[in-house]
């Protein structure tokens, strides 16, 4: 039986991405599992898995090719079985200057082999469409009132941006179709912007620009803030420090993730996402932990967090780190779309307090300053202490604020009993 | 206008028929004594007598074969199914005799007998009772087929049917028979082979007939309600299919829906979508969009029945996918 393997989904906002490298070759054996390919999402480098075993029979888009998601990619099956010959989506090009190619269009001269499948970008949507509507690759998605009214007013139905399902040309978008001057057969030259010019933004901007603008128009967000004293916690983690002879080191980071892992434990309905009419409930916590790439933010999860001890999750988050900054493998798509709950820690900027926004469909995320001796009272006396101020972002179809506030003083109560982190 | 029942509406008809015209005569299951499994010919034994309203044994191919012989020798019969379903035990007498026996005598035979019979499921009657034939029916050349889906159609085309010298199939939604309508006093008929614009607009065309009007016009309102300018078009007749009223209602939105609330597969739809695709491709600013109930016996569940069932949701997820909307 030949199975067809797609651009998978690593998140709902994705919508396309791209072969970075194969990691299997045509004709080898495979086994549910493994590693076929890297695929570069807009995010980040992540491998996917073989969901079949068999032969990869062929490969049906090259390295560096963008598709979207649910196009196939590749087909594995047994060496007899029948590979269909209809490709269901075309390639996306790389290039938007990749000029596309109409069907009825003169026949071309011979291109390099790519090319017959390739479309100019944006006549490739973000919605994933039922029906097939143009049939082989090299075709532009265009209805065929649209066709016939670009025919009619001379306009190149290949410059029109599609904007109807599948980003087929629709006749609205013929009809609203302005020609610009740089498509303008007037001899005008194009003009080359060198001053105060747009910066087009990298497609993890954009994703970041989504993803934000999602949860802060979604996602009702209040804040709820704690000082803790860290002063037994800072001690604490000298000692263990001192103690682990294996010259691992544990961070006032690690702290907060134990902490605010247990917490959750205490209080599970605060690892649970939001849902129309239920709350989701997740048997794992996986603790997304924002890292801060040149590219771009990230909020990878340490996975299955409740059941790791401190020195487990110190070990894991570094491991987590290495692989965010490309170095020593990638990150898996569970650890990029499965968390459950937020952490992020300005700290190291000098930071006191901030509130982070929530990453989808979590229910909160916990934001953490730098830890800084200030005066505190101790006893009735002011004495020099080490405090760190902690906020939760809720959302507030969670749970109400007395909720996060209860939350919250919890992991503030594990810090400042930090013998609870060896528990 | 006053408003009446879509079973008041039928029996309106007919008696006006017994009335007015002695040739016409009914037969069926359960017609008499029992005043019909749907109450459309209550009383009439009492006001028509036993020679003009015959209840007759479980035996659908021989009233129907009775109903042949009767038309073709100058009466006016109207025969009834309990359910379309068991049209299947009388297509000889249906398929390969109402509907040739004018062709095969050089037109010296006529058959003007209606077929009354409710289709269509919703109403837990199981997989036996709840098929929709009129979609295997209206197939057949020589026979005419029609399915109101409101009172007013419903006596406008069964006054039609029962006028007409050809074999008519009057399908009538059994989730219908309970619907209010308005109708007028004054006498009107409804040509068959018409269709009827119920609701005028401009950005879509949804499409269906029968029941099926009930989440198509659901759906419009929906639709509407988003700012969309929706036209609805109730087939009422599927033999003749009246593809020029869909046709013009496409040159104008661009965008088409077809509901079916019969199974998908080989229903009345395949076949406009065909047409459509043949003679105004060119107009249209996306997929011919059709939707119908799953392709599964019908569920007596209720809750399995409903979700086999085409529905409004249907309607738009397919307007959205198919156009965005």
């Amino acid at each position: 039986m030949i199975n067809e393997v797609t651009m998978p989904s690593m998140g709902a906002d994705m919508t396309e991405g791209t072969i970075a490298k194969w990691l299997k070759a045509e004709g080898d054996q495979i086994s549910r599992g493994d590693k076929l390919a890297e695929i570069e999402t807009d995010k980040t480098v992540v491998e996917m898995e073989a969901y079949a075993d068999g032969v990869l029979r062929r490969i049906t888009v090259e390295e560096g090719s963008l598709v979207q998601v649910g196009t196939v990619i590749a087909y594995i099956g047994d060496p007899e079985d029948e590979i269909p010959e209809a490709v269901s989506d075309p390639v996306v090009a790389e290039s938007d200057t990749q000029p596309s190619e109409q069907s009825d269009a003169p026949a071309p001269a011979p291109a390099p082999a790519p090319a017959d499948s390739v479309l100019a970008k944006n006549d490739i949507g973000t919605e994933p469409i039922a029906a097939v509507s143009s049939v082989a690759g090299g075709r532009v998605k265009a209805s065929p009132i649209a066709r016939k009214i670009a025919a009619e007013k001379g306009i190149d139905i290949t410059t029109v941006p599609g904007t109807g399902p599948g980003s087929r040309i629709t006749k609205a978008d013929v009809e609203n179709f302005t020609p610009s001057a740089q498509f303008a057969s007037s001899g005008v030259s194009r003009s080359v912007a060198i001053d105060g010019s747009d910066t087009p933004l990298s497609s993890m901007r954009q994703a970041i620009a989504r993803v934000t603008v999602r949860s802060k128009t979604e996602s009702p967000h209040y804040y709820v803030t704690h000082e803790v004293n860290m002063g037994a916690a800072m001690t604490f983690r000298s000692q263990l420090n001192e103690a682990l002879d294996d010259g691992s080191r544990v961070s006032v980071n690690d702290m907060v993730l134990k902490a605010v892992a247990t917490s959750l434990v205490k209080y599970p309905k605060w690892n649970s996402s939001f849902d129309g009419d239920k709350l989701v409930g997740h048997s794992e916590i996986n603790l997304g932990v924002a890292i801060a790439l040149d590219e771009g933010l990230i909020v990878p999860a340490v996975m299955g967090i409740q059941n790791m001890s401190l020195v487990e999750i110190s070990q894991a988050v570094r491991d987590l780190g290495s692989r965010a900054r490309g170095e020593g493998g990638t990150l898996t798509q569970d650890e990029l779309t499965k968390g459950t709950f937020g952490t992020s820690n300005l700290g190291m900027f000098g930071t006191d307090t901030f509130a982070a926004i929530i990453v989808p469909p979590n229910a909160g995320i916990i934001a953490v300053g730098a830890v800084k001796e200030k005066p505190i009272v101790d006893n009735g006396n002011v004495v020099v202490g080490q405090t760190m101020n902690a906020t939760i972002s809720a959302d507030h179809r969670v749970g109400d604020g007395a909720e996060a506030a209860i939350f919250l003083s919890e992991f503030q109560k594990t810090l400042e009993n930090p013998v609870r982190l060896m528990l | 206008m006053p408003e009446i029942l879509f079973r008041e509406a039928l029996k309106r008809g007919l008696q006006e028929a017994l009335e007015n015209d002695p040739r016409v005569f009914m037969m069926g299951e359960d017609i008499g004594e029992y005043g019909g499994a749907y109450a459309v010919t209550d009383g009439f034994l009492e006001k028509f007598g036993p020679e003009r309203i015959k209840d007759t044994p479980i035996s659908e191919q021989a009233f129907v074969g009775a109903g042949i012989g009767a038309a073709a020798a100058g009466l006016r019969p109207i025969v009834e199914f309990m359910s379309i379903s068991f049209s299947l035990v009388a297509f000889d007498q249906i398929v390969n005799m109402a509907a040739n026996l004018r062709y095969m005598s050089g037109g010296q035979i006529n058959v003007p007998m209606v077929i009354r019979a409710p289709t269509g499921a919703g109403v837990q009657l199981g997989a036996t009772h709840s098929q929709s034939f009129e979609t295997w029916l209206a197939e057949v050349p020589g026979i005419k087929v029609v399915c109101p889906s409101n009172p007013y159609d419903a006596l406008g085309l069964i006054r039609s049917a029962i006028k007409d010298d050809n074999p008519v199939i009057v399908a009538e939604p059994a989730l219908l028979y309970g619907d209010k309508g308005n109708v007028p006093d004054e006498y009107y008929e409804i040509e068959l082979g018409k269709a009827d614009v119920s609701r005028s607009g401009t950005d879509i065309t949804l499409v269906s007939y029968g029941y099926g009007m009930r989440p198509v016009n659901s759906a419009a309102d929906s639709l509407e309600e988003r700012g969309h300018s929706v036209e609805t078009i109730d087939l009422r007749s599927l033999n003749p299919l009246d593809i020029e009223t869909v046709l013009t209602s496409i040159q104008k939105t661009n965008r088409v829906v077809l509901v079916d609330s019969a199974r998908r597969t080989g229903g009345v739809m395949a076949e406009v979508a065909a047409e459509l695709q043949q003679r105004a491709s060119e107009w249209l600013d996306g997929p011919i969009m059709r939707v119908g109930s799953i392709d599964v016996p019908w569920p007596y569940n209720r809750g399995l029945e409903r979700e086999v069932l085409t529905d409004a949701g249907d309607v738009l997820a397919a307007a959205a996918e198919g156009y965005g909307m």
